[in-house]
């Protein structure tokens, strides 16, 4: 029994951590939260199981296919949504205008696709029974994306780049680097680590258009209490999340269980508005 | 020769009022008639999207407050709609408890919308925006899922009945005028609030936080008292909607609803109550011209909310206001009266000296201010100057309170000002103004000064709300006392234009007047003078001069050295945090090392 909770519990942890380093990998670019982060993850289910289950293509190109809409919904949303909102006076309109394309894209996706879950493909057959693909897969995929991201950030040019823009965007322009296009490129690596968890975590989410909120809303959690902009803490308190949110689920029921992480959640943010890592900020007069 | 001006100034703000009230009235009366003679030409059917657009908007002239004026971003709203009309269904249908009769259950939802609403709210008060919103998105799905699971109370997916109100309210057009009763209440008590100094109040939290507090405006409690209210007609409106639908399943409440009830705002604009009204009928009917899109309806929602945000962020209310379109004159030229300023000051209680002994403060490894000493006295115009970064600013924020030094004191007449209470600094008369104007550009001229009056109000929010003789009172002495204060540094005429399309240096000069609200007994500028022209800044300083006559102590941070050593009885210089040199204009001008380091040779 604790076998199982923990197991699920990681799977899902790591589906909230890989949507928190999708928050996280565009605000470093943009100071932005968007979203679209869970649209992302529902998207990555979706046209999964449009791919390959309906189209017929091999996973391998459905996998591919589905990154590459990821990445290029990332760009879209920061042509459409962040590009105009970050030259306006008000930039907190951020939060409107991407709340605008999420919803746009999720009522698209409930019209056309539909309003029940479908079922997403089954990916490879190798172990099934208590340590089935369907929990190692979101596993597998978060170490994947934290690894390239830690290897890109760390041994890449643009990688470079993309840390220099986060720490000091004003003086990373100073320096001659391309800021707007650094911006979109990081949009298109969210939107492709996003797609990723929704395609990765899809035997567990289904093909549905309602992951999209939900994943909004968890993903959030471990950005928040990771610390913004915090991959490692994302992962910490992504896999806490799925842990406790399971342990609850069986323990409590279901209902009680998003209560529980409701509270927990919101208590946490007002005791350490800055997240559990995160160091405070000084406000500017 | 200062009487008759003085006697002029009142007498044109009250006159400007009552005109503008008027226009201001017009088009909610019109609304007024149309809504009550509908039944006259409207068929059954459009009875019902009228009752549902008057149900819509109770529950969206509460949230106006929060999201139009205080600039919240609450989506989930949807949930304190759920809440009421779970709520009044399940308490009349008398499943669980006795039953109870509709009006006493619908005030039971509007006490328990007020309780959730501000659950929903507290987070506000630490969190930023996107966490906010976050946060009312969860706690709407949160809701839902409660109402699906709670079979034994909600009905589960089976739902429950809403209730019945007995006669004259039972058949379909005695519902309606009870709908539009309740939403025409809350048209005219939130637009109490939008003219009272708690709406001021709140647009000035929203569009110039800062300047907020720095004129003693709470935030905490001021969100506390419109959340509570907002959560209480959401309730009501929950209560009604459940009558309105005869039968409420969890599916009624999705977060499409919270979406309209958001943009409905938005389409209206911030900051007005007819916007929103507007917005909230429009898109209520709006789903009904395009009977073949009403699947795509939440999808069009969505775009709309895209283009507003990107096109029109002022919305309706802002295409509207025909006012703000006429051209001002060109070549204005600011005549600041400061025979004035013994009537909008009046005597004032001898207070000592504010005097600052060995204060520093660092930012990481830099010190910003090391070691400083300073005494600002009443009657005195002290002058701090120094190169950039030299802690200029940051002295004037550890006396308004925004930075806490680390050592040293700051005191007014021997007692230590607290720490870190910025907003308590109001109370104690320290007023200021700031390097970059902190205004509120959406705001008239008036209302920004009247901002500045907000503590010396006695009533109390609900008080405003039903408009009470003590709202009307504070509101007339408010006005009264701005227009004055206006006319003292000679903006009187633009008291009705919109703030943002002022010039800088009137902006600068409209600032000096919402400091001098609070009759203060110490005035703390920022670089008043940047920006200005030379005739400007030889007015200004009159004008601080005339300021520190009445037995105010002015601290004037500055780099105008002309104006520092022509109106200053003391001056203080600062170089990288540390005092350089202090004494009188005429020393420091032949201080040796000032002259190397920041005059110049």
């Amino acid at each position: 029994m604790i076998q199982s909770i923990i197991l699920s519990g990681v799977a899902i942890g790591c589906i909230y951590a890989l949507i928190g380093i999708t928050y996280n990998v565009m605000f470093s670019a943009s100071r932005v939260f968007s979203f679209t982060a869970g649209t992302l993850g529902m998207m990555g289910g979706v046209l999964g199981s449009l791919f390959i289950i309906q189209y017929g293509l091999p996973v391998v190109v459905g996998f591919v296919l589905v990154l590459v809409a990821g990445a290029v919904f990332g760009i879209v949303t920061e042509i459409v949504a962040v590009r105009p909102v970050l030259r306006s006076i008000e930039q907190h309109l951020y939060v409107l205008s991407t709340l605008a394309v999420a919803l746009m894209v999720q009522q698209f996706t409930a019209i056309e696709w539909g309003t029940d879950a479908r079922p997403f493909p089954r990916l490879l057959d190798l172990a099934r029974g208590d340590f089935d693909q369907q929990y190692w897969l979101p596993m597998l995929a978060c170490v994947v994306a934290i690894v390239g991201l830690e290897l890109l950030y760390r041994r890449t040019l643009i990688g470079h780049a993309f840390l220099a823009i986060a720490e000091d965007a004003y003086a990373a322009r100073a320096l001659g680097l391309p800021e707007r296009r650094l911006r979109m490129a990081s949009f298109a690596l969210a939107g492709a680590v996003g797609a990723l968890a929704g395609f990765a975590g899809g035997e567990l989410l289904l093909a549905f258009f309602g992951t999209a909120p939900m994943l909004t809303f968890y993903g959030f959690i471990p950005v928040a209490l990771g610390g913004m902009g915090n991959n490692r803490g994302a992962v910490a308190a992504g896999l806490l999340l799925g842990i406790f949110q399971q342990a609850a689920n069986f323990l409590v029921g279901g209902i009680f269980a998003s209560v529980a992480v409701f509270a927990v959640f919101i208590i946490v943010l007002l005791v350490r508005p800055e997240g559990l890592a995160g160091a405070a900020l000084q406000r500017r007069v | 020769m200062a009487s008759p001006a003085a006697q002029l100034a009142p007498t044109r703000a009250s006159v400007l009022g009552s005109t503008s009230a008027w226009g201001a009235a017009l088009p909610f009366l019109a609304l007024l008639a149309v809504g009550l003679a509908f039944p006259l030409f409207g068929g059954g059917y459009w009875g019902t999207i009228a009752t549902r657009a008057c149900v819509y908007w109770v529950l969206v002239a509460g949230l106006n407050l929060v999201v139009g004026f205080a600039g919240q971003i609450a989506i989930g709203w949807v949930a304190l709609l759920t809440l009421g009309a779970y709520t009044t269904s399940v308490l009349v249908a008398g499943n669980v408890t006795p039953a109870f009769p509709p009006y006493l259950a619908l005030a039971i939802a509007a006490a328990a919308g007020a309780l959730f609403g501000l659950i929903i709210g507290l987070p506000a008060l630490r969190l930023r925006t996107f966490y906010f919103a976050i946060t009312t998105l969860g706690f709407a799905t949160i809701v839902t899922q409660i109402a699906l699971a709670w079979g034994s109370v909600t009905g589960g997916g089976v739902g429950v009945a809403g209730p019945v109100f007995p006669p004259p309210f039972d058949s379909q057009w005695g519902f309606y005028y009870f709908c539009f009763g309740l939403a025409a209440i809350c048209t005219w008590m939130t637009a109490n609030i939008a003219s009272s100094r708690f709406g001021r109040a709140l647009t000035a939290i929203r569009d110039a936080e800062v300047a907020a507090e720095a004129c003693g405006i709470a935030k905490p409690g001021l969100l506390v008292a419109v959340f509570l209210f907002s959560g209480a007609v959401a309730g009501v409106a929950g209560g009604l909607f459940a009558t309105l639908q005869t039968y409420i399943t969890p599916d009624a409440f999705t977060l499409d609803l919270s979406v309209l009830f958001f943009i409905a705002i938005l389409i209206g604009g911030r900051g007005s109550i007819l916007g929103p009204l507007l917005g909230t009928m429009l898109l209520t009917v709006l789903p009904e011209f395009a009977a073949p899109l009403v699947a795509w309806s939440t999808f069009l929602y969505a775009v709309l909310l895209l283009v507003i945000v990107l096109a029109i962020p002022g919305g309706i209310a802002e295409i509207l206001d025909f006012k703000n379109r006429r051209p001002l004159e060109t070549h204005r030229a600011i005549v600041p009266r400061p025979e004035l300023l013994e009537q909008l000051t009046g005597a004032k209680p001898r207070t000592g000296a504010l005097t600052l002994k060995e204060v520093a403060l660092s930012f990481g490894g830099v010190r910003a201010i090391d070691g400083l000493d300073l005494a600002i006295h009443p009657g005195q115009v002290h002058g701090l100057i120094g190169p950039n970064g030299s802690g200029k600013t940051t002295t004037l924020n550890v006396i308004s309170g925004y930075y806490a030094q680390q050592r040293g004191t700051v005191r007014v007449n021997d007692s230590p000002l607290p720490l870190h209470a910025h907003h308590r600094r109001a109370h104690m008369r320290i007023a200021r103004t700031f390097q970059t104007p902190r205004i509120v550009g959406a705001a008239s001229v008036l209302e920004n000064v009247m901002i500045g009056g907000t503590i010396d109000g006695t009533g109390t929010f609900a008080e405003s709300l039903l408009s009470l003789p003590r709202h009307r009172r504070d509101e007339a002495k408010l006005r009264e006392t701005a227009m004055l204060a206006l006319a003292t540094v000679g903006l009187e005429r633009l008291a009705a234009v919109r703030a943002d399309r002022l010039q800088h240096s009137e902006l600068r000069f409209t600032e000096i007047a919402r400091a001098l609200m609070l009759r203060p007994a110490f005035l703390l500028l920022d670089e008043p003078a940047a920006g200005l022209s030379a005739d400007e800044i030889t007015r200004l300083g009159a004008l601080i001069v005339a300021i520190a006559r009445t037995g105010t102590g002015v601290l004037l941070v500055e780099h105008h050295a002309d104006l520092i050593f022509d109106i200053c009885h003391h001056v203080t210089v600062l170089n990288l945090g540390k005092m350089l040199a202090a004494g009188t204009p005429a020393e420091i001008r032949s201080h040796r090392e000032v002259v190397n380091a920041y005059l110049g040779g």
